[in-house]
Formats: C-alpha cells, structure tokens, sequence
C-alpha cells in the first residue's frame, strides 16, 4: 500500500521534509517505523527516542501496536502542547 | 458548538454574542504568552491541519455531553504570537455555574496534551526551542 507520511515540529525537523510517500507492507504503526528509521541517518535519529513520538492514522491519535488496514494518512510528531 | 483554528487575533465580546443557548452560566478561559524564561518575546505554533480542528470538535462534543453544556465554544491560534498575545480561548455554557466551570477545566486539559499543536519559543536573539511537555498535563487528564 502507498501511504502519507506527515512529520510535525522536531520531528519534521529532523527528518528534513513535512511529508513523504512511502510504499509498505507494514502491517502496524510499530513495522512502519521500523522501516523509515532503515531509510537513512535522518529518519534513524528521528525516530531513536520512541517515549518522545506520538503517531495518528488518519488523524486519529493511536498507540504504535495499532494496524494500518485501510490506511491513507500517518502522522508522526512529539507529545503536543497547545493550550 | 464550534472549534476554530486561525492565526488572527479574537475578540471576547464578538465571540460571546449570540453565545450560550439560554445558559444560566458562561465560563471563559482565554490564555495568554507568558515568558517564564525572561529571554522569550514570543511562541510559534504549528498544528496538524485537519486533526486539529477535528480533535477540538471531538473533546467540545465530550464536554457538552459530559457536563450537559448549552453550548461550547474553542478558539486557537497559531503561527508566530507575541509575549502578552492572547493564544487561546475557551467558552463553556451550562445551566449551571459548576458545570460550565468543570467543563472550561476539563477541555482545557484535554487540549493541552491532545490537541496537535507544537510550541516552539523564540528568544529574543532569534533562539527558537520546542516546548515539552510536562508530566503535570498528562496527570491532569487522569483528574477527569
């Protein structure tokens, strides 16, 4: 499956771009990441310190056990502050 | 009932016209930049387009149904706000004053930590750090 892969704040930083296609057959939040951090030094440090990522499939908050069937949209990002 | 994204200001007495649904009590929060560090001059926000607005509708909805709210309103803003800029701002209407209380705090908890918003604080030298996020918000969730 073609999913859209979104990064916010240091995430985005560090990975260099706010969003990417990304080709897989993950099956969950946790074997997409383990995909991406194999891509390349960015995405490797990016995603080094798992207790600082958050992670929405299609901008539902979800843990990183959940599955991608049917997934468009996959958003990584840092434990968020508004308010 | 409505949660709104923006980058411009709000103004208090337009948002509260015609607010309330034959309330006997309206609660608001408005929160403001403050500089804890004596070098920032400002925040810059980024959020989730899309997640955010949804988010936001979803924990007003909770609320309404939760603490029996008339009505409900959320304002937040984003992009780069100066030290003493309104940031955000709440509306809760309720029949009753604790209600509309408890659900002003309850939805201001809820966003703080789960509304995709990212704070970044910019010092007066150009210095730009991400905000963390604090183990005091994620305790305050469990209040409720």
């Amino acid at each position: 499956m073609t999913l859209e892969v979104l990064y916010f704040a240091w995430l985005r930083e560090r990975i260099g771009q706010p969003r990417e296609t990304i080709s897989t057959t993950a099956a969950t939040v946790r074997d997409l990441i383990a995909q991406l951090a194999a891509m390349d030094d960015w995405h490797a440090q990016a995603f080094s310190d798992m207790r600082a990522v958050r992670c929405a499939v299609d901008q539902k908050l979800v843990d990183l056990d959940a599955p991608l069937t049917g997934a468009r949209e996959v958003a990584f990002f840092p434990p968020m502050t508004g308010g | 009932m409505s949660a709104r994204v923006q980058t411009a200001p709000f103004d208090l007495t337009a948002e509260l016209r015609d607010f309330g649904g034959g309330a006997g009590a309206v609660v608001t929060f408005t929160g403001i930049v403050r500089d804890d560090t004596g070098r920032m001059v400002a925040l810059e926000l980024e959020h989730y387009p899309g997640m955010t607005e949804a988010a936001m509708s979803d924990y007003g909805t909770e609320a309404a149904r939760r603490f029996d709210l008339t009505d409900w309103r959320i304002v937040h803003r984003y992009g780069r706000l100066a030290v003493g800029e309104q940031i955000m701002f709440v509306a809760t209407a309720a029949r009753h004053r604790r209600a509309a209380f408890d659900a002003a705090d309850y939805l201001m908890d809820w966003l703080k930590s789960r509304a995709p918003f990212w704070k970044r604080e910019i010092a007066a030298d150009g210095r730009a750090d991400w905000v963390e996020a604090k183990a005091g918000d994620e305790d305050a969730l469990r209040r409720w």
